[in-house]
């Protein structure tokens, strides 16, 4: 469960956005430039809010009126950059482990996932070896959700996923990740300029314009 | 045409000479250039065209810069001195010289390596649980590479082949601070142009052998 009221001040215009959001896939819809990735990356720890609040499964990540402001590596949070960001010097498999390490104290309570296990059920198991440039656009994005996913993220933010795939992969995917997001049950936030993908995916769709939602549709 | 080297002093002591130079340039131009590349403040400029000066400077400012700091009665010469230290005119003067005229090229390099990855990658790391310092030695250190290495191969070049710096705060003093260069310049002013070309030919073999052998193994480390 994901509780956060985030304001942040960007040089132009101010993005402000409320919401709750149980383990359902909310879509933020918008044209460029309307502050979709900035939310996404003040989520992740990754830019600092102006000010608010964000709750995750009742701990808090960031108040600015409790001045607390938990560090990216420990909010347990996924991300999917728009370009994968996967490691260019690390094969698949060394990308997808260098997560659990990290993770190791936050997850003594819970069972760890098989890294290789999470590869396979992606269809990329046979990949393991490879390195990022030796694979198609829709390979690395499975890839980059199985890292994502396999230190047992509380949320999972997902930045323009299908912007760099063709139509074919795109539908296959969009499909997948419905799919990953039943089985997973944790919130995803994702975040789209095509309006296809955001009616297909979202349980709730937020339009932001100019960093202030105009309207919200529950699909 | 080429005269035996009795004396391979001056060849060893080149060697040394860089390569702690090197050694330094890099312990220190890393964690500076990282530094550089990431913080902004006012005076940033100055203080990187100040990095920046001694590559262009004449290697006789250098020097003469340096006799003014380490020299009998330089700033910290004297307190030295008071110790009962000196580094003027001894074969760590030579490593000064070199350290410094070779430091803007490792900085530069470094740093130019540092601001080519892509920001996303350290970002990732981030999401997946790291710390910056493991995040430094795992991604950012590893994709710069390629670029810190040209800095290194840059700075060890120029600090094997100092001058002007070294001559006038090291002095050439035959067996104990005559690198290569100097012991080139003193073998031809004095008519030993045989030993002058062999030692041409051994600072030319090497330094070729070091780049060649470094772009092959850089050529491998593709992705």
């Amino acid at each position: 469960m994901l509780k956060t009221k985030i304001i942040k001040k960007l040089w132009h215009f101010t993005v402000e956005l409320e919401l709750e959001l149980d383990n359902s896939i909310m879509v933020l819809w918008g044209h460029s430039g309307a502050g979709k990735t900035t939310f996404l990356h003040c989520l992740a720890g990754l830019c600092k809010p102006s000010s608010g609040i964000i709750l995750l499964n009742d701990r808090t990540l960031y108040s600015s009126v409790e001045k607390v402001n938990v560090p990216t590596r420990l909010r347990n949070i996924g991300y999917l950059f728009q370009d994968y960001a996967l490691f260019p010097h690390m094969t698949v498999k060394q990308n997808v482990m260098y997560g659990l390490k990290n993770y190791k104290h936050l997850h003594l309570t819970k069972s760890p996932v098989n890294p290789l296990e999470l590869l396979n059920s992606f269809g990329v198991g046979h990949l393991v070896d490879r390195y990022p440039s030796q694979l198609s656009g829709g390979e690395k994005q499975r890839v980059a959700l199985a890292r994502a996913l396999a230190v047992q993220p509380e949320l999972l933010l997902l930045d323009e996923p299908f912007s760099a795939l063709d139509k074919n992969s795109k539908i296959k995917l969009r499909q997948e990740i419905k799919d990953i997001h039943t089985r997973w049950q944790i919130p995803f936030i994702l975040v789209t300029h095509d309006e296809e993908d955001a009616g297909f995916l979202g349980d709730r769709i937020f339009t932001l314009n100019k960093g202030v939602p105009v309207t919200s549709s529950i699909a | 045409m080429f005269a035996q080297l009795t004396d391979w002093y001056p060849v060893i002591l080149s060697i040394k000479v860089a390569l702690i130079a090197v050694t330094v340039v890099l312990i220190t131009g890393l964690p500076l250039s990282r530094l550089l590349s990431r913080v902004d403040f006012p005076g940033k400029d100055v203080v990187e065209a100040a990095i920046t000066l001694p590559m262009v400077l004449p290697p006789s400012v250098i020097g003469y810069g340096l006799l003014m700091i380490i020299g009998k009665n330089g700033l910290l010469g004297q307190t030295l001195g008071n110790l009962g230290l000196s580094v003027i005119f001894t074969w760590w003067a030579a490593v000064l010289a070199s350290t410094v005229v070779s430091f803007p090229l490792m900085y530069q390099s470094a740093k130019a390596a540092f601001l080519s990855v892509n920001e996303n990658f350290e970002k990732a790391a981030r999401t997946l649980g790291a710390t910056e310092i493991k995040i430094f030695f795992t991604v950012t250190l590893p994709l710069a590479w390629p670029g810190i290495l040209a800095g290194l191969i840059l700075s060890f070049a120029r600090a094997m082949g100092e001058f002007g710096a070294t001559l006038m705060v090291a002095g050439n003093i035959p067996g104990q601070t005559q690198t290569i260069p100097l012991a080139i310049y003193f073998a031809v002013e004095s008519g030993k142009e045989g030993i002058a070309r062999t030692l041409v030919a051994i600072i030319t073999v090497f330094s070729f052998v070091v780049i060649f052998w470094v772009n092959r193994w850089a050529k491998k480390q593709k992705y």
